[in-house]
């Protein structure tokens, strides 16, 4: 036993050695955080339009000024024709001109139809959609607001929309639950395949295994810093985000550290059956770029979301654990859910990492023989 | 053979339709230096990993120690050191913390581990370099520590898998007079080497050519069978017929 703890404290000695990825390893997960909760984001702020008023009445106005109120757009030109509208858009700055129809106000109060048109520069097509989902909302509220005074035609059905769990719909909610999985799968199958490996490059593992250790000795020796490494990644992440970002956090934290462990085994499970197959560290962290990362950051609902992916990647996607720890975290976090509402997603990570974990002790004692 | 610490009778492996090493038979006498000998790909590898418990042959009889290598290779692996050719030291680690990461891993308690770092440290000259990392160690230094701790707990039998590879022959010489020492305490040392000089170092040595042994005896005794005065000359001649050189 005292061998093993040997090994455990030579292992703690390296990592900490290592400072350049140490400071990766923790400054990662920060610079994430930082990426998708301010940068990349879905919402929009400041975006400059332009509008085209051919009627210059008061409901114009009005209009006008609901639209240069809202924190989403700066009101930044008036437009007088048509052919400006392409110059103000090849200049750039412009994303949306908002055109209204001559007499608008009065077709409006007399018909109760009047149109409006919304021009988009979809160079930026996800842009191009937020942009004119937004001012369509507002013309909307505008609409409803005059309705008791004004006969403006309804469509017929007026929904009423609200946003649950993300009222706000601020995208840093769902990222936060995709970095944590992204860091698990960095931390504890990256580092740990990498970390093995190295023992194969450098003729260490050789003596190890000539010595009274015993494989399951190397490789808990070589897992459990990474298992210490990975929680403590998981806090930082989870106290930038709570604090930092004012990420609600609905549900229980016994429940969320246990999925995570959960997961963590997952990954660890990932990392030995990589390196009991790498024969060096590039191969090791090629099959974990390539093999884990990327399809835990593409196909696992972390950005894209899977619902619009094509039928043949979704399928993929249900063999990715990071899927299923996203959703069991997404609705731990904003929904609160526990263990009734998450037992399948939970039941799948259970079976995956326990057939992973007899998959990888297998192979390393075939290697042996 | 009463004395004998290594005996293999017939000893075989085979990796598919490849036979490694070819029903080879020998014993290894206690406290002798013993040369293992052959090109490159000849089975040397593959019939010391036999030996030191980590690959099961395919046949055959092989004790170490009087451990059955099939049954008891736990028992193998407590009473053997082993030094590769690598040195597989931890460069990120200091001299010091590397020996008592090696006696820890051989389970030497914590009193006996202190004694023995001082003691290492001492012999092989190394106690003002105790705390820098090993990574900063010229090879020569390298070798001479990855030795010690390779017979830090003692063991009765101490394998050497191309021990001197890239060093010079100032410290090969050097390093060579290290394994004499722990000869005369009665460690018996089963060395691997390229270097035909260093085989005249050794009490007895054996050739191996395409998984065989073709010659076993000491170097006196083969160069006067093969009428020479160099055992490079014999290992030339008998290497010759070899074919699957790797080299």
């Amino acid at each position: 036993m005292s061998s093993f703890r040997g090994f455990i404290i030579k292992e703690f000695k390296q990592i900490y050695r290592d400072t350049r990825t140490l400071v990766v390893l923790f400054g990662m997960p920060v610079i994430m955080l930082v990426l998708f909760g301010f940068a990349i984001r879905n919402e929009v702020d400041n975006v400059k339009i332009a509008v085209l008023d051919f009627s210059k009445d008061e409901i114009t106005r009005e209009i006008t000024h609901k639209l240069s109120a809202s924190p989403s757009f700066e009101l930044s030109a008036y437009l007088n024709t048509y052919d400006e509208v392409r110059d103000i858009f090849k200049a750039g700055e412009i994303k949306e001109v908002v055109v209204f129809e001559d007499d608008f106000g009065r077709k409006l109060v007399r018909d109760g139809v009047a149109d409006v048109q919304i021009i988009t520069d979809a160079t930026d097509p996800n842009l191009a959609n937020i942009v004119q989902s937004y001012t369509s909302n507002i013309l909307r509220e505008y609409t409803n607001s005059k309705n008791s005074q004004l006969q403006i035609e309804a469509s017929g059905i007026t929904p009423e929309i609200r946003m649950m769990y993300n009222p706000e719909l601020k995208s840093v909610n769902l990222f936060v639950p995709g970095i944590i999985a992204v860091i698990l799968m960095l931390v504890s199958a990256l580092m740990t395949s990498i970390s093995i490996t190295r023992e194969k490059e450098m003729g260490n593992m050789e003596i190890l295994l000539v010595s009274p250790l015993k494989p399951i000795h190397i490789i808990l020796g070589k897992v459990l810093p990474y298992l210490a490494l990975s929680i403590a990644n998981v806090v930082v992440i989870l106290v930038l985000a709570r604090f930092i970002f004012k990420v609600p956090f609905e549900g229980s934290y016994l429940f969320f550290f246990l999925e995570a462990g959960l997961f963590i085994m997952t990954a660890l499970s990932l990392g030995v059956l990589i390196s009991s197959s790498a024969n060096n560290q590039q191969t090791a962290m090629m099959v974990s770029l390539a093999g884990l990362l990327l399809p835990t950051v593409l196909l696992s609902g972390f950005i894209f979301p899977v619902e619009s992916m094509p039928v043949p990647l979704q399928m993929i996607s249900h063999a990715i654990p990071a899927k299923w720890f996203l959703i069991i975290v997404r609705d731990i976090m904003l929904k609160g859910s526990g263990i009734l509402l998450l037992w399948k997603e939970t039941l799948i990570l259970v079976i995956t990492t326990a057939v992973l974990i007899a998959v990888s002790l297998k192979k390393f004692k075939v290697r042996l023989q | 053979m009463a004395d004998s610490v290594i005996s293999t009778k017939e000893l075989t492996r085979t990796f598919g339709v490849f036979t490694a090493v070819n029903h080879i038979s020998f014993d290894v006498k206690k406290g002798e230096i013993f040369g293992f000998l052959g090109a490159n790909g000849a089975g040397k590898t593959t019939a010391m990993k036999m030996l030191t418990g980590l690959l099961a042959p395919s046949s055959g009889e092989a004790s170490v120690n009087g451990f059955d290598v099939y049954t008891q290779s736990e028992e193998i692996k407590k009473s053997i050191g082993y030094m590769s050719q690598k040195f597989s030291l931890y460069d990120d680690l200091t001299v010091s913390e590397n020996i008592e990461f090696y006696g820890g891993v051989y389970g030497l308690p914590t009193k006996t581990l202190e004694q023995k770092i001082e003691e290492t440290l001492y012999t092989v000259e190394l106690m003002e370099v105790k705390d820098a990392l090993v990574v900063s160690l010229p090879l020569g230094w390298k070798q001479k520590l990855a030795f010690s701790v390779s017979i830090l707990h003692n063991p009765s039998i101490v394998f050497l898998d191309e021990p001197t590879g890239g060093v010079d022959p100032v410290t090969r010489r050097q390093f060579w007079e290290r394994i004499y020492e722990a000869a005369d305490k009665g460690i018996t040392v089963f060395v691997t080497t390229h270097y035909m000089d260093e085989a005249e170092y050794c009490d007895r040595v054996s050739i191996m050519v395409d998984g065989k042994i073709e010659a076993l005896d000491s170097p006196e005794n083969l160069k006067s069978s093969f009428s020479t005065d160099s055992i490079e000359d014999v290992f030339i001649r008998l290497a010759r017929g070899a074919t699957r050189s790797g080299a």
